[in-house]
């Protein structure tokens, strides 16, 4: 079983319609712009929002470990945290928090359930999304079955850095999938996700052939990908595909990661790697490039 | 109501005509030229209506019925008031001499020298009036009125505890100062002139029966009446008629001659008769319209309902028979909408001005929808008016959308582009829902298609109703007299019944009993003033012009204000579900089941503001009050979060409200209902509070309407739409929702969408109205600053969308930045 780090109702930005969104817990990727970091690690990690905090110490007071104190900074955390929970539990503010939890399958249903008539009248459903949701395919499954069973739209949101035969499982599960396509060179996308992009684009390919429904949003960053060539290649490799993707959307680069970061205590871009939102200009020739190869693509999910 | 109104120039980049090529040039120079002279003329008072209608008091007063005398009063206004035809104007007639003079209304309320000079400096929503007219005010008009007014009528009458009550702000009162009012018009008048009505009346009078009738002689008297007030709007009319040949003799441009001759045209024809086209079509109501609003000033002014529908077959012959093209008829009906905003609503004082200090008079017209028979009535016109709407975005008229299952998608997608001007309009409201809270309440099916909403959401069958508002009921402060055990605690008085110390209190059962029995005896308090006020107005101010608009007023011979009213309903507004929804959930989760606090804990911590001082600061670090209050605010279900342990306390406090209020008889037949909207009221009945256990600070408003309470729901839109639909919204006469967008969600066409999709789902629900007020840059920097309140708000980030509250700093200042460039 996964842990679910959170769920995001209206969510109007994860595939067709009005939708809730569910972010699966673990990342085998660690890519530099990553703005959901609290879903890299499998286990329940806490986060801490400076901002909300009124320094009433309530956290000190009731950590077992004793490892909280507050400073001029806020609350810092001297490295013994066994995500136990209690401080999160108790804290007034909500500053503290604990990201990853254990659902029931019938209490996730019921959260789900929730949205119903309004997924039904904007052809909306669940979108499945992470971290990366591959990562515990069987339980994956077993939430897309249940999913099924009761008739809501299924989108899973990966990067199918996984095995084939994975793929092919959710695949069966599910009507579309979300995949991103970061870089078309794999030594790239090795410095910038800490992983090669084979894989990941052999299980495009792979979709492509079985002829199954998917969207590619590819995170549109200037200093890393928002270049001629990487779109050129991206655009020649989507086009040639057996069948093509029903959408390509470009997302616009933010550093919104820099808070999450900041919550969970690391650091964001530790290696100022450049990093910018990629100029009108661009933005209007990667459109091109991408339409120019008959891919219908826009800006924004 | 609590929508925003803001009058924001036109953007450039937003221009209609750039989106709309087909529509190239938007307004044309004559509807620009008179739309800017309607915002540049400031608001003024006239004295004009209260000279007339003094002297003919004091040489008439007692000398007939009341009902004869009030049609004489308002035959002799019409007879003497000036009458203005403005360069440009197509259609004619203003309430005062000059376009935003506003009359006053002595014979309810007499404003003092003093109201006068404040309303002439007063910074906001200032009425200027020169020294000359306050001292020819001071001669003339205020000595005769003094004992004579209805407010005093009212006043004089009322309990001591009724007064306090009053005075502390548990309830308002609607009707010290201003008549009752909620009147919305059928088609009738489109086919039947006032010369028909002059006939009907004959009619009734000839058919009484003398012998049998013990009423015979009331109605004689009040449908003689009704006569006199026909041939007073026919000479108004005429008058129009006189001025503009007058002024078409006197004028050299060819074209403006000829439209002079046409108007003296028009009038000479309607309202005496049924109209002939589009143009008399427009000019009929808007004599009516002047004529209610002559004779009294009724809550929420006069409104026209349903005009796309009331107009197309007009516009429909118009197009056929040559005379009409779609632009003559955007033109007239542009022009008619600036005689909307030409007509502010009349001052108030006291109480009633602190909870609705606003210009606008609340006519909310109604497109779109369903006709009699329950079809799609959506039309060209309907069309029209959203592009006037988007073009014009005065502060008056207000508009509505209205949705059924079978309104077509394409027309609710034109209503959301208007919707995302973020001028506060259309509201959205739902006819399957309505429909059957009028057929609840007693009406006829066909009757109920036929109605609409008025006012902000208030439900009625248009042209056949009397539905009347009498104030807003204070939830929360009921929950707080009762948690003080009969004691308010802002004036140490005692309001209400001694139901026990909360602190003695063991079950949560034991509380809710306690405000219940508060609740009780406060609802009944109102109501009987109610009665009371009710027979004022049927005694001393019957409103015999507005008679001849509501079936069945002339076939009974019965006032409006009479039980001639097809429908009679009697309405109580109660506020602040939100805020009380959540502290009941406070209390009954933290004190009685997890025993997280004791009551005297959280009593003492609300006593104290949340240990705030006089300028509700923190008075030290590390305060325990506000731990309490941080942890409640974010530890506790709340209302609009689609959590039933708060929406099923929301579900019983709104039942429990409606089994308290519904079902009384009133004196003109009908009976009490109960209505869910605020207005502008949250905020006057938060100022009246303390703090309170939910975590709110005092004096802050109230929720409004039904919404969540600010800050409260933190789970989206869908969630809160959710709450409100586990409420049976057919109990209630309306209820009230106002959801938060910043512009850049509703950026794309495919974002307008699932905005639709979002109105269609919580109608799906039985939602009775929505709408979405679309924030500013201003709103997001107080959202920075007070961050409690805004945990609502989500925006749109790059490929997705979070909240604000859980932004950074500096990208919070980005998402203002782009705001400000977002702005439709």
């Amino acid at each position: 079983m996964a842990l679910i780090f959170d769920i995001k109702r209206f969510a109007i930005n994860d595939g067709p319609g009005i939708r809730t969104t569910l972010f699966m817990k673990g990342c085998p990727l660690r890519c530099v712009w990553c703005h959901n970091p609290e879903g890299f690690d499998e286990k329940p990690v806490k986060m801490y929002t400076k901002k909300k905090c009124i320094g009433c110490q309530t956290c000190v007071e009731v950590c077992p470990q004793k490892n909280l104190v507050l400073t001029t900074e806020g609350i810092k955390d001297l490295g013994h945290c066994t995500a136990c929970g209690k401080c999160t539990n108790e804290c007034p503010t909500l500053a503290l928090e604990m990201a990853g939890k254990e659902w029931k399958m019938e209490d996730l249903m019921a959260e789900v359930e929730k949205e119903r008539q309004v997924m039904e009248e904007s052809g909306g459903g669940v979108t499945i999304c992470g971290g990366e949701p591959l990562m515990h395919t069987d339980y994956l499954c077993e939430v897309l079955n249940e999913l099924s069973k009761r008739g809501f739209h299924r989108t899973v949101d990966t990067t199918l850095f996984a095995s084939p035969e994975k793929v092919k499982k959710v695949a069966e599960r599910c009507e579309l999938f979300l995949v991103d396509l970061k870089l078309m060179d794999s030594a790239k996308h090795r410095f910038y996700t800490q992983v090669g992009n084979e894989q990941i684009l052999s299980n495009i390919r792979l979709l492509s052939e079985i002829g199954h429904p998917f969207w590619i949003r590819i995170p549109f960053i200037a200093g890393v990908n928002a270049d001629e060539e990487n779109l050129t290649a991206s655009a020649e490799f989507l086009s040639t595909l057996p069948t093509k993707p029903q959408m390509v959307n470009l997302l616009v680069y933010h550093d919104v990661g820099i808070g999450k970061h900041a919550r969970l205590g690391t650091t964001y871009n530790p290696d100022n790697i450049k990093m910018e939102a990629p100029s009108e200009e661009m933005q209007q020739k990667a459109l091109d490039i991408m339409q120019a190869h008959g891919l219908n693509t826009k800006i924004g999910g | 109501m609590t929508m925003t109104i803001a009058m924001r120039q036109p953007h450039s980049k937003m221009n209609y005509a750039l989106q709309h090529p087909e529509n190239e040039g938007g307004m044309n120079d004559r509807v620009k030229r008179l739309h800017q002279q309607s915002i540049d003329t400031p608001t003024t008072l006239t004295i004009e209506r209260a000279l007339i209608e003094t002297a003919f008091y004091k040489e008439n007063y007692d000398k007939m019925p009341n009902c004869i005398l009030r049609a004489k009063n308002f035959y002799e206004i019409c007879k003497k008031k000036t009458i203005y035809i403005g360069a440009d104007e197509l259609i004619v007639g203003e309430r005062g001499p000059v376009p935003k003079a506003v009359p006053t209304f002595p014979e309810l309320t007499c404003h003092s020298v003093e109201d006068l000079h404040t309303l002439d400096t007063r910074e906001l929503q200032p009425y200027h009036i020169s020294q000359e007219d306050i001292d020819t005010y001071a001669r003339e008009v205020i000595p005769y009125w003094e004992g004579r007014t209805q407010r005093e009528r009212i006043f004089s009458h009322v309990s001591k505890e009724w007064e306090e009550a009053y005075h502390a702000g548990v309830f308002t009162e609607f009707m010290e100062q201003r008549a009752g009012g909620h009147t919305a018009m059928d088609g009738k008048m489109y086919r039947r002139g006032l010369l028909d009505c002059k006939a009907l009346i004959a009619k009734t009078l000839a058919e009484l029966d003398f012998i049998n009738d013990p009423e015979a002689t009331d109605k004689q008297q009040e449908l003689q009446a009704m006569d006199i007030s026909c041939d007073a709007a026919i000479l108004f009319a005429e008058r129009h008629a006189e001025l503009a040949e007058k002024m078409a003799a006197e004028e050299s441009d060819p074209q403006r001659k000829e439209e002079l001759l046409k108007i003296a045209d028009v009038c000479r024809w309607v309202p005496a008769h049924a109209p002939r086209d589009m143009q008399e079509a427009i000019q009929m109501y808007w004599f009516v319209h002047l004529g209610t609003v002559t004779e009294l000033n009724g809550w929420d002014c006069m409104n026209p309902g349903h005009i796309d529908q009331h107009l197309f077959p007009f516009y429909q012959k118009g197009l056929a028979d040559g005379t009409m093209t779609r632009e003559k008829a955007k033109e007239l009906l542009s022009c008619f909408w600036i005689k909307f905003n030409n007509q502010p609503a009349p001052p108030k004082v006291g109480i009633t001005a602190l909870e609705s200090g606003t210009y606008n008079d609340f006519t909310n017209i109604n497109i779109g929808g369903i006709d009699r028979e329950g079809k799609n009535a959506v039309n060209e016109l309907s069309y029209i008016i959203l592009e006037i709407q988007e073009e014009l975005h005065e502060l008056q008229p207000g508009l509505s959308i209205h949705v059924s299952k079978v309104t077509p998608d394409e027309f609710v997608m034109a209503g959301a582009k208007v919707i995302r001007q973020g001028h506060g309009y259309p509201s959205v409201f739902n006819p399957d829902t309505y429909t059957k809270e009028l057929v609840r309440q007693g009406k006829t099916q066909e009757d109920a298609n036929e109605g609409g909403c008025s006012g902000c959401i208030e439900v009625g069958a248009f042209g056949k109703e009397a539905y009347i508002l009498t104030g807003y009921l204070n939830t929360p402060k009921i929950l707080e007299i009762t948690l003080n055990n009969g004691i308010d605690p802002m004036t140490g008085k005692r309001l209400g019944l001694e139901t026990g110390d909360p602190r003695t209190f063991t079950s949560y059962e034991q509380l809710y009993e306690a405000y219940h029995k508060q609740m009780l005896y406060f609802v009944n308090m109102k109501l009987a003033v109610n009665n009371y006020i009710e027979r004022m107005f049927s005694l001393y101010a019957p409103a015999t012009f507005l008679s001849l608009f509501i079936d069945d007023c002339i076939t009974r011979g019965r006032d409006y204000y009479s039980g001639g009213a097809r429908y009679n309903t009697t309405y109580i507004q109660c506020t602040g579900l939100g805020t009380i929804t959540d502290c009941l959930a406070t209390l009954k989760k933290h004190v009685f089941e997890d025993k997280k606090f004791t009551m005297d804990e959280l009593l003492k911590a609300v006593a104290s503001n949340w240990g705030r001082d006089e300028n509700c600061q923190l008075s030290t670090v590390n305060s325990q009050p506000e731990k309490m209050r941080q942890f409640i605010m974010n530890r506790t279900p709340f209302f609009g979060n689609d959590d039933d342990y708060a929406d099923s306390i929301a579900v019983k406090v709104y039942d429990d409200l409606v089994k308290a209020i519904e079902g009384h008889p009133n004196t003109r037949g009908g009976k009490t209902q109960l209505n869910m909207l605020s207005t502008t009221c949250h905020n006057y009945f938060g100022s009246v509070c303390g703090a309170s256990v939910n975590g709110r600070l005092a004096h802050f408003a109230i929720s409004d309407g039904t919404s969540p309470a600010h800050g409260a729901d933190t789970n989206g839109p869908t969630a809160v739409i959710k709450s409100l639909g586990k409420l049976d919204q057919t109990k209630s006469g309306g209820t009230l929702l106002n959801v938060r967008f910043v512009p850049s969600l509703l950026k794309r066409d495919e974002d307008l969408k699932k905005l639709v999709s979002l109105i269609r789902a919580y109608f799906s629900m039985g939602g009775h109205h929505i709408q979405f007020n679309i924030v500013d840059t201003q709103t997001l920097l107080d959202a920075q600053q007070q961050p409690d309140d805004y945990k609502d708000l989500l925006v749109r980030v790059a490929g997705y969308s979070d909240y604000f509250n859980d932004m950074t700093e500096q990208l919070q200042n980005e998402i203002i930045a782009r705001t400000e460039n977002d702005e439709f």
